[in-house]
């Protein structure tokens, strides 16, 4: 039974006719008619689902974004990544799992991959703490990115975390420290790094291991400066505002490609990328592979050069 | 009413004419409650008399005491594009600039940047205004710290940092998170230049800053009692269900926890500013003063 959103009800209901008419049709001698009834509705509901997903509202595109069903890192990085091979801990503290990283081959070319993974069950999510990175998992993306420097290796980073993790521990850890020191050798690097956003882009804990040569950003996955919630409870002193928050932020791809924060918004499977996680992961790779074999030429000067000069640039453009 | 509040005892005075009294003359120290006169708690930096407190004080306020003979010099910070986002919550955010503003004086937003000497030694400064929204930072903040490491990188002279701030401008969307990576490249290339580069972490630093430049000096200095962390204690507390130490995130804190070297009287800051520079930059000793 799959998850639907809640603007989702008119899909829902058209799927859940068709499931119900094929169960009728299975045991039935009326099965042609049933057939050209599940043909007609398949038809209506795929209209409805395009209809649906080409004009979906901020806040709709966070519920997307952070869909259950919607591919995490793992799955990008079973999808893409052959000879993963997963490394571990920070050398000081701990392992934190909500940062996969490792060694592996991306489009032919060996690379380190750091992803953050939110896990999608009961048992996963608190495994990788839904995806909320604690000071550890920070230093673990600095030891891995410095690692692949030190060998030439590019460096792609999946990113997907509603923020960083924001506990007592967390600060007797200094997460403060952890996220500045992650930002500080992500644009240290003198190999190119590609990062792409999976799902939800949360503040510092995202940028931590975003600040790359190319930010790429799946169509509907959201980035911003805090979570549409917390926004809201801010400046209009109520969480139950996040819908107007996520409208006023402009968090979605297409606005951070006008913004230029956004390189490459990378096109999802119709009705999302939930609806067919192997054409998304595929479409991520083709992008990811295109801007590595772009960077792969350019000697690590000009590459970090190139990284720091796109920031400093940032915010020539408003909406 | 001037007469009569400069003559009773401030407890005294508190009782009898709290709504007579003119705000600008008496304050309460948050921290000891005792009221105390503007013009002593100018003479003393803004540091309670009675208990010690440091009271946030705002760029202004702080720079003639850092800099011999209270000569500095202010730069000027080129502005970046305003309202990039259009952003409107209950309030449209080009009115909160404005309201700001008027209150900053023209084009304030966020930082003072300076520079001159301190016993001796050049020294260029940042410093963020928590008085104006909140010290957020957003574009303009950015566009100063950058500011402020080239001007530094320029004069070869060290860039100081006294952060003091409520995290990101949420008004400006993703391109106040950006600030992050922004400042992290202007205070590197700092570094980079071989000269230091030290922040002072006054009341309160948290969020993003905290997340970026905050945490990035050779030498890391706070005021007492500073209130440092990353995430807000309400954020904190939501998500832990945890009541934190009473010393959570304080200067103290942070310094028990490894994240501070120093942590230092407001009336010491220029001196040791001073010291630490001379040493890394291999100059001779500051003459006594
Ligand atoms: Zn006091």
């Amino acid at each position: 039974m799959p998850t639907y959103l809640d603007f989702e009800k008119p899909i829902a209901d058209l799927e859940g006719k068709i499931a119900e008419l094929r169960h009728q049709g299975s045991g039935d001698s009326a099965g042609i008619d049933i057939a050209d009834e599940v043909a007609k509705l398949q038809a209506k509901v795929e209209r409805q689902i395009r209809t649906t997903y080409t004009k979906l509202t901020a806040w709709q595109r966070v519920q997307v974004a952070r869909h259950p069903e919607r591919p995490h890192a793992k799955h990008y990085i079973a999808g893409l990544v052959e000879e993963f091979t997963p490394l571990a801990g920070d050398r000081g503290f701990a392992e934190d799992a909500a940062i996969m990283g490792g060694l592996g081959r991306i489009a032919g070319r060996p690379a380190m991959i750091i992803g953050q993974e939110k896990g999608d069950d009961t048992e996963s999510r608190v495994k990788h703490n839904f995806g909320m990175v604690k000071p550890e998992g920070y230093r673990k993306a600095q030891r891995l990115m410095q690692l692949a420097d030190r060998f030439g290796l590019p460096v792609v980073t999946f990113v997907d975390t509603a923020g960083a993790y924001p506990g007592i521990d967390a600060e007797e850890r200094g997460q403060g420290e952890a996220i500045a020191r992650s930002i500080e050798v992500c644009l240290d690097l003198r190999v190119p790094l590609v990062s792409l956003v999976i799902g939800e882009g949360g503040s510092g804990g995202a940028i931590a291991i975003a600040a790359a040569n190319r930010v790429l950003m799946m169509e509907h996955s959201v980035y911003s400066v805090i979570t549409p919630e917390g926004c809201a409870s801010i400046l209009w002193r109520s969480a139950e505002k996040a819908q107007e928050a996520a409208e006023a932020m402009r968090m979605t791809s297409d606005d951070l490609k006008k913004l230029a924060i956004c390189d490459e918004i990378v096109p999802e499977p119709v009705g999302g990328a939930h609806r067919d996680p192997a054409a998304a992961v595929k479409a991520a790779g083709d992008a990811i592979a295109r801007h590595l074999a772009d960077l792969e030429n350019l000697d690590g000067d000009t590459v970090r050069r190139a990284r720091r000069d796109k920031f400093l640039a940032m915010g020539q453009v408003g909406l | 009413m001037n007469w009569l509040t400069n003559f009773i005892p401030p407890k005294l005075k508190a009782l009898v004419a709290r709504k007579e009294a003119p705000e600008n003359l008496w304050l309460k120290c948050p921290a000891c409650e005792q009221m105390l006169f503007h013009r002593d708690l100018d003479a003393n930096q803004q540091v309670c008399n009675h208990c010690g407190h440091h009271l946030r004080v705002r760029p202004l306020q702080r720079l003639p005491h850092l800099f011999d003979g209270g000569k500095y010099e202010v730069h000027t910070v080129p502005k970046p594009i305003v309202d990039p986002l259009k952003f409107r919550d209950q309030k449209r955010y080009i009115d909160r600039l404005k309201e700001a503003q008027s209150q900053a004086g023209p084009g304030g937003d966020g930082i003072v940047v300076a520079s001159g000497q301190m016993e001796g030694q050049p020294a260029v400064v940042a410093i963020f205004d928590f008085g104006f929204m909140g010290g957020s930072m957003g574009m303009a903040v950015g566009e100063g710290v950058v500011t402020a490491a080239r001007i530094a990188v320029q004069k070869k002279a060290p860039l100081i940092l006294f952060s003091a701030s409520g995290g990101a401008r949420m008004q400006e969307g993703i391109l106040s998170l950006m600030q992050m990576p922004r400042t992290t490249i202007a205070v590197r290339e700092v570094k980079e230049a071989g000269l230091p580069y030290i922040v002072v972490l006054t009341d309160p630093t948290t969020g993003g800053v905290t997340a970026s430049l905050a945490m990035l000096g050779d030498i890391h200095i706070a005021e007492p009692g500073s209130l440092i962390g990353f995430s807000g204690q309400r954020v904190t507390q939501a998500a832990i269900r945890e009541t934190p130490p009473p010393d959570f995130q304080r200067a103290e804190f942070q310094y028990k926890h490894g994240m501070v070297d120093l942590v230092v009287h407001r009336h010491e800051l220029r001196k040791t500013l001073a010291r630490i520079t001379a040493i890394l930059m291999k100059r001779p000793a500051a003459e006594a003063a």
